[in-house]
C-alpha cells in the first residue's frame, strides 16, 4: 500500500510539474472554453440557447482525451524509451501496482481538470441540464477507452513516435469528435465517422448528460463502453516493457 | 551445518542464450559468493547483459539454468525482486525526477530501506536536491542508479558497467561503494570491458567473450596461470630484435608495438644484458615486467585466442546475422 501511494504521488508531481502535460490538460481546453464562449465564430446546433451550454460538455470530453491519451501516451511512451518501466520491474513494486498508480494520477487530475472546467463554465453562465450524475460514469468509459488507446500507443511504439502520434491523433480526435464542431455541420460521411470514434461517442453521451434538449444517446453508450473494453484489452496484449 | 558464506548467491549452469540465429550466450557456468565482487570481463558483445539479465529475470534462459539466492528469477520474480539492487546501463530513472524524489520513491517499494538522506550523502549528490535527472551529469546519473540499487538492502547486486563513462573522481567514489557492499556481506556482479576496473575492484574475475567462459579465477590466479618464464618490456616500436636476441641469447619478439617478450627467465643478468643493450643505443625504456602480467595481457591473450579459434561457421552466422 505504501509503495502505491507514493507511485501514485510521485506520478501525479512529475505531471503537475510537466509544462507540457500543464498546457495539454487544463491550459488548452480552458482556453477554448473561455475563447469560443466568447467569440462567435463555430456554429453551435439549433435550438442551443448559450454557445457554453454546447461548449461545457465537449470541452470536459476533450480533457479526459488529453489527459487519459495524449498525457498518458507521452510520459508512458518516454518512460518505457528511458528505461524507467524496465527498472521498476527489478523492483518489488510490480506491473499491477504500477498501473493501478497511473489509473490514480489520471483520476486525481481528471477531478481537478473537471473541477476548473465546470467552475469557468458557470462564470460564462453556463446552465446543465439533463442528467448530470450520468457524466460520472461517461467520464470514467471515456477515461479506459482514451487510456487503453494511450498505453497502446506507449506500448508498442518508440517514444518520439508515440508523441507525433498521440499529437495527431489529438487534433484529429478533437475535429471529428463533436467536441467543439456539431456533428450536424459535417458533411454526412464525416458525421457518421465521427460519432463512432472514442472522442464522438464520449461527446455525445456527454451532451446527453449534461444539456437539456440534447439528442439522446443510447448508441454513443454502447460504443464508448466498446472502446473502454477493447482498448484496455488490447493495451494489455500488445504492451511491451522494454 | 553449512554456512551461508559457502552458499553461491549466484549460479548459472550451462546457461545458453539464443536470438533468433545469433547465440549471445553458449553453455556459460560459473558462481558468484556472497561478500565478493565478481566482475564479468569481455568485451562489448561479449554476452555480459545478456546474462545478467537473465539473472535478473528479464529474460529466459533459451537452455541451461540460472538461480539468485536459491530462486528462478523468473518463477519465482517475486520474491527475487525484494533481495536485490540492480543498475541498468543507462536510464531508468524519469527525466522529471529530482535525486531525493527517486530514492524515496525506491525507499517506499522495500519493507526497510536505507535511510535515502543517508544514502544521497553517501554518493556524493546531497547538494544535488534540485536538479532533475535530465540535468544531472553522467556521473550524477551513475551514483544515482548505483544509490537506488543499494536503497532495499540488497543481498545480491547487479551493477551493469557501473563506471562506464565517469570521470576518475566518480570512478574512485563507485568503486567506494561498491567495496563496502562487498564488506558488508553483499554478492556484487558487475559487468566492466575495463580491465583496470576489474584488476583493481574484483575478488573474482570470469573473462568471457562471444558467449562462453575463458577463464575464471582470482585476478592474482588468473594473472599467475598464465605466467611463463619470460620477461615484457616496453620500448619504442620497430627495435631490431634479432640483434637483441643474439646479444642476450633468448629470444625476442614484439607482441606489440614497442611491446616485447623476452622467452627467458628474468634473472638480474638477463635484465642488466636488455637495459644495457637499451642503454648503448639510448633507447628509452618504458617498463620492464618479470614474470607477472597484468590482467590485460592475459585478457588479450583470451579474447585473441577465442578469435582464432573460433569455428568458421559461427563466425559466418555472426556476420550474417549483424546484417
Amino acid at each position: 500500500m505504501k509503495a502505491f501511494l507514493s507511485q501514485t504521488r510521485s506520478e501525479l508531481r512529475l505531471s503537475l510539474r510537466n509544462g507540457e502535460q500543464l498546457l495539454v490538460n487544463i491550459a488548452i481546453p480552458l482556453l477554448l472554453l473561455v475563447f469560443f464562449s466568447a467569440v462567435k465564430v463555430l456554429p453551435i446546433p439549433t435550438g442551443v440557447e448559450k454557445r457554453v451550454d454546447f461548449l461545457a460538455p465537449g470541452i470536459i470530453a476533450l480533457a479526459v482525451m488529453s489527459n487519459a491519451m495524449v498525457a498518458l501516451a507521452i510520459s508512458t511512451g518516454f518512460e518505457r524509451h528511458y528505461k524507467v518501466l524496465k527498472r521498476l520491474g527489478a523492483t518489488p513494486l510490480g506491473r499491477g501496482r504500477w498501473v493501478l498508480a497511473k489509473i490514480g494520477m489520471v483520476k486525481i487530475l481528471l477531478i481537478l481538470q473537471i473541477a476548473l472546467i465546470v467552475i469557468a463554465a458557470f462564470l460564462l453562465g453556463w446552465n446543465p441540464g439533463g442528467t448530470p450524475w450520468l457524466a460520472i460514469p461517461a467520464v470514467i468509459l471515456g477515461a479506459f477507452a482514451f487510456g487503453g488507446i494511450g498505453l497502446l500507443m506507449a506500448g508498442t511504439l518508440r517514444g518520439t513516435v508515440t508523441l507525433a502520434l498521440a499529437n495527431g491523433l489529438y487534433l484529429l480526435l478533437l475535429l471529428l469528435g463533436g467536441m467543439i464542431i456539431p456533428f450536424s455541420e459535417m458533411p454526412g460521411f464525416l458525421g457518421t465517422i465521427g460519432r463512432v470514434l472514442p472522442s464522438g461517442a464520449l461527446s455525445q453521451v456527454l451532451q446527453s448528460c449534461l444539456r437539456s434538449g440534447a439528442p439522446s444517446a443510447g448508441s454513443a453508450w454502447i460504443m464508448l463502453a466498446v472502446w473502454a473494453v477493447l482498448a484496455p484489452l488490447a493495451a494489455v496484449k500488445f504492451f511491451r516493457w522494454e | 551445518m553449512v554456512s551461508p558464506e559457502s552458499q553461491p548467491a549466484i549460479e548459472v549452469t550451462d546457461l545458453t542464450i539464443r536470438y533468433g540465429d545469433r547465440v549471445a550466450v553458449n553453455a556459460l557456468s560459473f558462481v558468484a559468493m556472497p561478500g565478493q565482487i565478481t566482475a564479468l570481463l569481455g568485451p562489448n558483445g561479449a554476452g555480459k547483459t545478456s546474462t545478467v539479465e537473465t539473472l535478473e529475470g528479464y529474460r529466459r534462459p533459451t537452455s541451461g539454468s540460472v538461480r539468485v539466492l536459491g530462486l528462478d528469477p523468473v518463477a519465482e520474480h517475486r520474491q527475487l525482486v525484494a533481495r536485490i539492487g540492480v543498475m541498468l546501463q543507462s536510464g531508468g530513472v524519469a527525466t522529471g525526477m529530482r535525486p531525493a524524489e527517486a530514492l524515496h520513491l525506491f525507499a517506499s517499494y522495500y519493507d526497510d530501506p536505507i535511510d535515502p538522506d543517508e544514502l544521497l550523502d553517501l554518493v556524493g549528490l546531497a547538494d544535488h536536491r534540485s536538479s532533475t535527472w535530465r540535468s544531472m551529469s553522467g556521473g550524477e546519473q551513475q551514483r544515482l542508479s548505483l544509490a537506488l540499487a543499494l536503497v532495499g538492502r540488497p543481498d545480491v547486486a547487479f551493477l551493469d558497467e557501473p563506471t562506464a563513462g565517469i570521470d576518475p573522481a566518480g570512478r574512485q567514489l563507485i568503486r567506494r561503494v561498491i567495496a563496502d557492499l562487498r564488506d558488508r556481506g553483499v554478492a556484487v556482479l558487475l559487468t566492466t570491458h575495463d580491465l583496470e576496473e576489474a584488476e583493481k575492484l574484483a575478488d573474482h574475475v570470469v573473462i568471457i567473450d562471444h558467449g562462453v567462459v575463458l577463464a575464471d579465477g582470482t585476478p592474482t590466479e588468473l594473472m599467475r596461470a598464465s605466467q611463463g618464464d619470460d620477461v615484457r618490456f616496453g620500448a619504442p616500436s620497430g627495435l631490431d630484435v634479432s640483434s637483441l636476441g643474439e646479444r642476450i641469447g633468448a629470444v625476442v619478439t614484439e607482441v606489440s608495438p614497442g611491446e616485447y617478450l623476452v622467452a627467458s627467465a628474468a634473472t638480474p643478468s638477463m635484465v642488466a644484458a636488455i637495459t644495457g643493450w637499451l642503454a648503448e643505443k639510448d633507447l628509452p625504456l618504458a617498463d620492464l615486467r618479470a614474470g607477472r602480467q597484468r590482467l590485460e595481457d592475459v585478457f588479450m591473450r583470451l579474447t585473441a585466442d577465442a578469435n582464432a579459434n573460433t569455428p568458421a561457421p559461427v563466425s559466418s552466422r555472426r556476420r550474417r546475422s549483424r546484417r
